[in-house]
């Protein structure tokens, strides 16, 4: 399943990764070597194998249902790259 | 052609709980930006998702609710995709393994006829946040307060086949949530909101057309004008052999229009996948039982317990089963005056016109359930007629005290004296000598549309107080004698 | 006083033979002078560590006891750690001042360590050489021309140099042990579950696991034991007793059942580490051990497993970062996909793209079950490997590498190359079992390591054993030239 220039272009696309034109053929190579790498486990017998997504055998544990934080706004913006009356700037989302 | 709508459903109903799904955040409306965000619901870096109880509780509660299977296991997953309002760069949601399985909910048309609407499905997942597009120097803002606010995402069948069914639909699910307690339903603050599924196809086929989903219509008038506008706008392009494409539509209720809201060429791709900061969610079936036991008399119970034990028709039984605070009241009148019918009719005339005038909601009513009964009483032993029954209503409306408190004030109290009730025709009739004289000289048929003239003077000239049977009794002997 | 270990410093204290202000300035100024050559610290918090000594001294003075209390540790810098800079050792982070403290951090902090700073590491802990960071490659203090291992390259090497006696590391595919092993140290990566992930930055939320690096398996006893226990904040956190690691440190060896697995023992080995892991193998056995082999059959597919599941995890992990309410974000965005686009464009490294854009193919539309479905159903198979191999032997014993520290630049062109030499270490990680590193002999100089692997929550197994091999043996005490 050799990935092509489109293929990579897509996949930065949805990784909102922006692409160096220059960049293109070597990163696409790069990903192809990888790929080669895992394609190998396709040769696995998995015929009849849960898949693991943990690897324990737990369940979710839950919370009480109840208020504990409190408002650090100031605190928490203290650390962003733009912000105005409380609100975290972007621009402009147009829908 | 004859064509056919078919809608599915998906609404959004955010849970009542305390705190956020995943953080201890609050969940109040309104407050000042990002003031409700923590760490968790701003997707800081090194943060965790620990899952809220009472969600469950309350997604289980919706599930036994509408008679669906509630698997042992349910699990959530990320939905992958960017976008200001979801901070983590993808929602947490549930995908394979939802909380709630196939149920169905019964509906009931205003003609009565009831119709059963199956539920795909309801899972669990947090809210997103909101952006605001007033100009911060051509940048919006975003506020996190709502990220992360448990939502209840119910999926219906593709089962509705009119506007009028799916706003039936909503309502039927808007009361279910607020009986259950699960859902405050107020949708002008965004606590529940629907996406509608549309598609039409000619009558008789089988196979589903392309369908287009409008976006966050959020009351059931605008669900109503918008699938009626969509089912138009398709049916016109199909007819003048254009295609449906599939895709998101915004309905503009100020022009009443749906336009398409993103362009197609971006394909989604979620990626979805099993989210590992959270395990598999286990429900055990001691813990549904509680829960069970726990639930109230819903919607479709009540109404059908309205019929039987009160003799209502199916449709003043679904209006007054609509929600449990109306239900409530109408059940206190109708224990006070022990009439169902004359109840439900004062409930659903005098009463909620006075309410829709001042915009208020039934707790808020100005005429107490024990007021209204005590009225309806005086109608039923004739103290007063149905009539003079609207201006008491107006009087305890206006808080001038009891049924009978007014009746007695205002003298209100109906003429039942045939002494009285014959002497003040008398005078009637001599102040309308000409026309006495006309209706004796009529035939039959013009008689009887006379009738109402002599009847309307007769209860003027007594306030209204005479008793309109005995007015119609005397009045006739009168007047053929 | 650099020379000594978190426990003897700890008995130094007690005994008030030294203040933990004094040794806090002196392995300050250590660091000054010496990590020029070796970039081990992104941050030295110079003022805040005397601070923290001082504090723990009164707190000592006012009668409170605790092996901790005053001990010197530093933290790898995905640990977020309040108002100091936690960067992952990526641009993307420029800036990002903690706004709390994660509960690794915390806990040390309320045991009265006091933390000199934070430490290299490759960037998001994606990689095996530190070479990927942000603010430069680490060198390994047994050859400057050469790597320390990563991602816990920072903590390996300032733990190696005497300029902290133990460090915080994390392991989501061999990020503690192979470091540990590069540099002549023990470092232990925990039960999954075991340790809290609250706070520590995430590289693969399935495999990650946070846990010490120090010079003796005592050392890492003392750190775990501090780090370990449940905690409501993470919800993949095991709410399980702590075992008393220190108390079992001291159990006899005889009748302990160490697996070797063939398939360690294959194509790729170096034959010196052979030689080196049969040597400790000897060891054991004189101290009462008894030796079986054993297989491990699906050994050779964790390496494209772990190269689907990590980048999947971390493809998703890593989309917060965008420039909205943290961390980098570029000059002038055009618009909101520009901002997205260059932010992270120019905020991640090479290889963290890299491994953003396999887990975002191996999640995509049409590619999910022959890739991530795969890979977990593979992972299931290890897993099943493991159990059945623990129903025969308590420890399962070999190479933690399959070659020793390469020179810097090496592979750097190469990630399948690099991805190759985590074969001995991912499988714990996949099945979330604990593994230890120790230190095993030198090759030409150069550090060798031995890794034990034991049952889940047998932690005490592990450093029971290492250290029990550390009193018959002196390796881990042979600290590198000029340091």
């Amino acid at each position: 399943m050799a990935l092509e220039r489109s293929d990579v272009e897509k996949i930065a696309h949805l990784a909102r990764l922006g692409l160096n034109e220059a960049d293109i053929p070597r990163t696409t190579e790069t990903l192809n070597n990888i790929l080669g790498l895992i394609d190998a486990m396709q040769a696995v017998d998995t015929d009849g194998i849960d898949p693991m997504a943990h690897p324990l055998d737990a369940t979710q544990r839950l919370r009480a249902d109840s208020v504990t934080e409190e408002n650090r706004r100031d605190a928490y913006q203290a650390i962003a790259p733009a912000v105005e009356n409380g609100l975290y700037l972007v621009p402009k989302v147009i829908e | 052609m004859q064509w056919e709508t078919v809608i599915g459903l998906e609404i959004h109903a955010q849970l009542s709980t305390q705190s956020k799904i995943f953080s201890g955040s609050a969940t109040t409306f309104g407050a000042e930006p990002n003031t409700q965000a923590s760490l968790v619901d701003l997707g800081m870096p090194g943060t965790l998702p620990v899952l809220n109880a009472e969600a469950v509780r309350m997604a289980c509660k919706f599930g036994l609710a509408i008679d669906a299977e509630i698997a042992g296991k349910n699990v959530f997953a990320r939905k992958n995709y960017f976008y200001p309002d979801l901070p983590k760069g993808y929602q947490t949601s549930q995908m394979d393994l939802p909380i709630v399985g196939k149920g169905h909910l019964d509906i009931t048309l205003e003609d009565g006829t009831v119709r059963r609407i199956g539920i795909t499905r309801a899972h669990l997942e947090e809210d997103a946040g909101k952006s605001l597009h007033e100009d911060f120097h051509g940048m919006s803002g975003i506020d996190l307060n709502r990220a992360g606010t448990p939502l209840l995402e119910i999926v219906s069948e593709p089962d509705i086949r009119s506007a009028k069914e799916a706003v039936a639909y909503v309502k039927a699910i808007h009361a279910l949530v607020r009986y259950l307690g699960i859902c405050d339903g107020n949708m002008a603050e965004g606590s529940l909101r629907c996406d509608c599924n549309v598609s039409v196809r000619p009558k008789g086929q089988e196979a589903f057309g392309t369908r287009a989903e409008i976006k966050n219509v959020n009351s059931f008038r605008f669900i109503e004008k918008a699938i009626n506008h969509e089912i138009q706008r398709q049916i016109e392009l199909i007819e003048d052999g254009g295609k449906v494409v599939q895709e998101t539509r915004l309905y503009d209720p100020n022009k009443d229009e749906t336009r398409s809201m993103r362009s197609k060429e971006e394909a989604n791709d979620y990626r979805y996948f099993p989210c590992p900061d959270l395990l598999p969610v286990v429900i055990e079936q001691s813990f549904l039982d509680e829960v069970r036991a726990q639930l109230p008399e819903l919607p479709v119970q009540k109404r059908e317990r309205f019929e039987s034990q009160f003799g209502l028709s199916t449709y003043d039984a679904t209006v007054l089963a609509a929600s449990r605070e109306l239900a409530d009241y109408f059940e206190a009148v109708q224990s006070v005056c022990g009439d169902a019918k004359l109840a439900a009719n004062w409930v659903m005339g005098e009463l909620s016109s006075l309410l829709n005038k001042d915009g208020l909601e039934i707790e808020q009513s100005p005429v107490s359930a024990e007021q209204l009964g005590g009225m309806i009483l005086r109608i039923k032993d004739n103290t007063i007629s149905g009539k003079i029954a609207k201006m008491v209503f107006e009087a305890m409306a206006a808080g001038e005290g009891s049924a009978d408190e007014i009746i007695e004030k205002k003298g209100l109290k109906q003429v039942t004296d045939t002494g009285a009730i014959d002497s003040m025709l008398d005078e009637v009739l001599a102040a309308n000598a000409a026309q006495v004289e006309q209706y004796r000289a009529s035939d039959e048929a013009k008689r009887a549309k006379m009738f109402g003239f002599f009847v309307g003077q007769a209860m003027k000239a007594s306030k209204g107080k005479a008793n309109p049977g005995q007015v119609n009794d005397l009045l006739k002997k009168k007047l053929e004698g | 006083m650099h020379q000594l270990t978190l426990a003897e410093i700890a008995r130094g204290l007690a005994a008030k033979e030294f203040s933990a202000e004094e040794l806090t300035r002196g392995l300050l100024a250590r660091i000054h002078q010496l990590d020029p050559q070796l970039n081990s610290f992104i941050t030295v918090t110079d003022e805040p560590a005397i601070e923290q000594a001082k504090a723990a001294d009164a707190r000592r003075a006012a009668g409170e006891q605790g092996a901790l209390l005053g001990a010197p540790i530093a933290h790898k810098d995905l640990f977020c750690t309040e108002g100091v800079l936690t960067s992952c050792a990526s641009k993307i982070l420029s800036g990002f001042k903690a706004p709390y403290d994660a509960t690794v951090v915390a806990r040390l902090k309320a045991a009265g360590a006091v933390s000199l700073g934070k430490l290299n590491m490759d960037e998001f802990a994606m990689g095996s050489s530190n070479e990927s960071s942000h603010y430069g490659a680490v060198k390994n203090p047994w050859a400057l021309d050469r790597v320390p291992g990563g991602s816990s390259g920072g903590s390996a090497a300032a733990v190696a140099a005497r300029l902290v006696p133990a460090a915080t590391g994390t392991d989501t595919g061999g990020s503690i042990r192979q470091p540990a092993a590069f540099t002549n140290l023990t470092g232990i990566k925990p039960t999954y579950g075991r340790v809290s992930r609250w706070g520590m930055i995430a590289y693969a939320s399935s495999l990650d696991q946070g846990g010490p690096l120090a010079r003796t398996a005592e050392d890492c006893a003392l750190m775990l034991g501090a780090i370990a226990g449940f905690d409501p904040k993470d919800s993949t956190s095991v709410d399980q007793p702590v075992d008393d690691y220190l108390a079992s440190l001291n159990q006899p060896l005889a009748g302990l059942r160490i697996g070797l697995p063939k398939e360690y023992f294959g194509a790729g080995l170096d034959s010196r580490i052979a030689d080196a892991v049969m040597a400790v193998v000897e060891e054991l056995k004189k101290l009462g051990a008894t030796v079986k082999e054993i297989s491990l059959p699906n050994m050779q597919h964790a390496i494209p497993a772990y190269y689907v599941i990590a980048p999947a995890e971390a493809s998703s992990n890593l989309s917060r970062f965008d420039g909205v309410r943290f961390g980098y974000r570029c000059e002038n965005p055009q618009n909101l996909e520009d901002l997205y686009k260059r932010s992270r464009a120019e905020g991640f490294g090479a290889e963290v793209k890299r491994r953003i854009m396999v887990g975002t193919y191996a999640l995509s539309a049409g590619y999910y079950d022959a890739y991530y479905l795969k890979a977990q159903k593979i992972r299931r198979l290890i897993k099943n490997d493991f159990v059945s191999a623990f129903g025969e032997v308590d420890v399962i014993l070999g190479p933690t590498t399959p070659n020793p520290a390469w020179k810097l630049g090496e592979k750097s062109n190469d990630p399948v190359a690099q991805y190759l030499e985590d074969i001995y270490t991912i499988t714990a990680n996949l099945a979330g079992l604990p593994g230890l590193s120790m230190p095993a002999g030198f090759i030409d100089g150069l550090p060798v390591g031995v890794q034990l692997l034991a049952p889940y929550f047998q932690e005490s197994r592990l450093l029971n054993v290492a250290h029990q091999y550390q009193q018959a043996t002196d390796w881990h005490k042979r600290a590198p030239a000029g340091f």
